[in-house]
């Protein structure tokens, strides 16, 4: 089937097979390799995107549903050369090991800063449910919180 | 530098390249001893010329890693070993993974904590060795006597004459080898080992333009999954195509001797005609059960092998007043987030691999006789790892890929489901130990007992050919941190073998955590006994060797950092355990509370002495990392198999430490001696044991039995 959708901005069509989901749509059709693959059941979250604003877990997100709508994806977070406030926390804090997870993070909490600028521990506990197996846990939080702190100084 | 010979010549349009070839007999043996007694794992070379280093016509120096990068920061930390000897600025040196065709690999694998340990030495032997010859080099084309040639900061200088490494690239004519062995630097002149930096490779990942394997492509790439067997012991027999062939998207049903599985022009689509497959297994008389593996796993019921004596424990330990107890831990998955996969390129008489391996070579091998054709023709070229954990030491996936880019001519990528992932992948075993003691009338333990009982770790794998075992005696990898490292008098340690109709291999640690847990809350129950503080209670029974006094060094910063001994918040308590791997010593403490039935990790701190260290955060991230993964295995992971089916089989109902459960973590690091030891897995440890002993200290009750839980 047929899909037009704009990705980072950019207008796209493409030809896909009847309910494939859009996390294969974005890799394997657009080459955009930055959303990872992690369960396919819409559980650790390392596929997470932005659709109109709305952090889903594209592996289990039919590519249909995105028509018509705007996708962000990690490749599409940084604007020119300025890092997204929540990629330059993960940075600062130095957060990734193996780093596979580490886009799905930044994408899940720089949605959830969108709604909640200034997130509580529980909040982060409750929104965050990514799974990160090399264990980068406590410098995502910090990260997190680092985050909120750049988002004021830019405001 | 001994029986080592450099090679040079001239790059293809890049300057130069040096590489050397190193002796490579008997690395497994060696290997063994690493595991063994913990002596550094040498580098094991290809057995020809390894280029390690290209100096580039922009006066880059690219270094080819024989290790892979899985999270641990070895890219990282070999940038900052190298640019220590060549006095370049680390940022000028791009570090690449090596190939099975170019560069240094690794015969063994990378693992075992032994990658900044086992090249730390060569490496800088090697850097110091180029270094000398861009000097000898810059000297030539300044025309100057060589001995008065300084390079700092990749400046190369003679009187009032400077070159750059750039232009000693485009004016060096030819590469002469030195006559001389380079001085290596001592420690105190370090200046870029030691020093906090920041992993070069963490901002492409955070930008989301990591390439790990999973990422590769090929232009005409097509997709090919797999059918996997439904239950422990099937074997595949035979296939016939089903409805599989005229599915969407199918390019060609491929069966082989082995297996049978799908190309498609989709992942999605090669992942559905997959499951339309006829296939035959031959199932196993018997489906694996629960309750038979645990009684397979019972100390008693496998081979025996006395791994540590000292003294007469047995016969001690038949005497009155004998203190015991029993610990259990169960079946775990690697759950590592990148699932396994391989992209395959098959022409006519070469293969390209691109994929996620420890196993470099051994992958390269298992290709080669797959398609019949000479090793020297397979290309594996390693991309990052979506996390390793023992996980990438068995690489079936590269052999399916590359028969099935045969079959339809083209590039195929395999990959594995999730659900493929926790069925067929190869699981941590279980452990059962059981533990005598006895105390003195000084309240000192005057013999001990260990039996460790576990499935086949290092014994699973392809990496040891079977002959070993006989060298080995006992599965290293299963006994792993079982033996007693307390100076007792009377000690005795026996390692079971038990043989599983189930697949176990190398977990972070292997039997690390398990025997940890065993031994460090046996520790707490003897100190408890002698009514003496466990902190006490262990100084008291280490030795005064370095060995003993680097343990007591890391029990004495846990100690001081985390307060012990001092009031904590109400309903919360501190417990303690230590423990030594790969000659690092790691202490912890965890503080817990109690909520709603359900044990909460509140902070851990962590001590820990791995010598030399080459980046600082680098040392606390894996800290962090392995207490939070040892941490999620002790509190909340299992898996059980029921009818051959390993449950559960997916996230969310395998149940991973998330946010929530992610405690506060303390790193202090203490560095004694001139060589670096081990970091990625000795935090593995202690912590089943820390929080098992902090639950003592809040309940009185003894957990033995991981994961830990109250009821």
């Amino acid at each position: 089937m047929k899909l037009s959708f704009k990705i980072n901005n950019e207008p796209k069509t493409v030809d896909v097979p009847d309910n494939m989901p859009l996390l294969w749509v974005v890799r394997d059709v657009l080459g955009m390799k930055g959303t990872k693959f992690g369960c396919g059941q819409a559980m650790c979250g390392a596929c997470t995107l932005h659709v109109n604003g709305e952090a889903v877990r594209s592996c289990s997100y039919a590519a249909k549903f995105a028509e018509g709508k705007n996708i962000t994806t990690i490749e599409g977070l940084i604007s020119g050369d300025k890092l997204h406030a929540v990629q330059q926390a993960w940075l600062d804090e130095k957060v990734p090991q193996c780093g596979y997870c580490q886009p799905g993070f930044i994408m899940a909490t720089a949605n959830l800063l969108e709604k909640i600028p200034t997130p509580t521990d529980e909040e982060i506990n409750d929104n965050i449910t990514n799974i990160c197996r090399c264990g980068t846990y406590y410098r995502v939080r910090k990260a997190i919180h680092r985050a909120v702190e750049l988002n004021k100084v830019n405001l | 530098m001994n029986r080592r010979k450099f090679l040079i010549r001239t790059g293809i349009g890049v300057g130069v390249t040096v590489g050397m070839a190193l002796l490579a007999k008997a690395p497994l043996r060696r290997a063994i001893a690493a595991f063994a007694d913990e002596s550094p794992l040498p580098y094991a070379g290809t057995g020809g010329v390894d280029v390690w280093f290209e100096l580039t016509a922009e006066g880059n120096i690219i270094l080819y890693s024989p290790k892979v990068e899985m999270g641990q920061g070895i890219l990282q930390a070999l940038a900052q070993i190298a640019a220590e000897e060549l006095e370049v600025d680390w940022r000028t040196i791009i570090v690449k993974h090596a190939s099975s065709q170019h560069g240094p690999m690794d015969k063994f694998s990378t693992g075992g904590s032994l990658s900044v340990s086992g090249l730390f030495n060569p490496l800088r032997e090697l850097a110091a060795t180029f270094r000398e010859m861009i000097k000898e080099n810059a000297a030539a084309i300044m025309k100057v006597d060589a001995s008065t040639v300084r390079i700092e900061n990749g400046i190369l200088t003679s009187g009032n004459q400077n070159l750059t490494l750039a232009q000693v690239a485009a004016q060096s004519k030819e590469w002469k080898e030195l006559t001389a062995e380079p001085k290596l630097k001592s420690s105190d002149q370090f200046k870029v080992i030691g020093k906090e930096l920041v992993r070069f490779d963490l901002l492409p990942k955070i930008k989301g333009e990591g390439i790990f394997g999973i990422d590769s492509t090929l232009p005409n790439m097509l997709f090919g999954s797999v059918a996997r067997p439904p239950v422990v012991g099937a074997i595949f027999k035979s296939a016939s195509e089903g409805k599989a062939a005229t599915m969407p998207g199918v390019v060609k049903v491929v069966i082989e001797k082995n297996f049978a599985g799908v190309v498609a022009t989709s992942r999605f689509e090669a992942e559905q005609a997959k499951r339309a497959l006829d296939i035959v297994w031959d199932m196993p008389a018997e489906l694996a059960q629960q309750e038979k593996l645990e009684a397979l796993i019972k100390v008693g019921a496998g081979n025996p092998v006395n791994v540590q004596k000292e003294g007469n424990a047995s016969k001690m330990l038949w005497e009155e007043n004998v203190i015991e107890a029993e610990y259990f831990s169960p079946f775990g998955a690697h759950a590592h987030m990148e699932p396994n996969g391989a992209l395959a390129d098959v022409r006519e008489d070469a293969a390209t691999i691109k994929m996620s391996t420890q196993v470099v070579m051994m992958t390269r091998e298992e290709v080669a006789e797959a398609l019949d054709i000479d090793e020297e023709k397979v290309n594996i070229e390693p991309a990052y790892l979506g996390g390793g954990f023992g996980r990438r030491l068995h690489t079936p996936h590269a052999v399916e890929a590359a028969l099935m880019s045969r079959a339809v001519g083209k590039p195929v990528h395999v990959f594995w489901e999730r659900r493929e992932e926790f069925q067929n992948g190869f699981l941590r075993p279980a452990t059962h130990n059981t533990l005598k003691a006895k105390l003195d009338s000084k309240g000192m333990i005057e013999a001990i007992e260990h039996n460790t009982s576990s499935g086949d770790v290092a014994f699973s794998s392809p990496l040891l050919p079977s002959f070993l075992y006989g060298i080995a005696g006992a599965d290293f990898g299963a006994w792993r941190g079982g033996l007693i490292q307390y100076n007792i008098p009377n000690i005795n340690t026996i390692s079971w073998r038990c043989k599983l109709p189930i697949e176990t291999s190398w977990w972070r640690g292997l039997g690390l955590l398990a025997n940890t847990f065993a031994i460090e809350s046996f520790m707490d129950t003897l100190a408890n006994q002698a009514k003496a503080d466990p902190l006490e209670f262990r100084l008291k029974h280490l030795a005064d060797t370095e060995r003993g006094n680097r343990m007591k060094g890391v029990l004495k910063a846990v100690a001081e950092k985390a307060g012990w001994g001092k009031q904590v918040a109400d309903g919360h308590a501190l417990g303690l355990a230590c423990s030594v791997d790969v000659n690092t010593p790691v202490a912890l403490i965890a503080e817990i509370k109690i909520v709603e039935n359900e044990i909460k990790v509140v902070k851990v701190t962590c001590a820990i002495d791995p010598g030399v260290i080459v980046n600082p955060d680098g040392v606390k991230s894996q800290c962090e990392g392995a207490i939070i993964m040892s941490l999620s295995a002790s509190l909340f992971e299992e898996v059980t198999v029921k009818d051959g089916v390993v449950t559960p089989n997916r996230f969310g109902y395998y149940t991973i430490a998330q946010m929530r459960d992610a405690p506060e973590i303390d790193v202090v690091l203490l560095s004694t001696g001139d060589t670096p030891r081990g970091v990625g897995e000795p935090p593995m440890g202690p912590i089943a044991a820390a929080i098992g002993n902090a639950v003592f200290k809040l309940t009185e009750k003894r957990l033995s039995r991981l994961p830990l839980r109250l009821s």
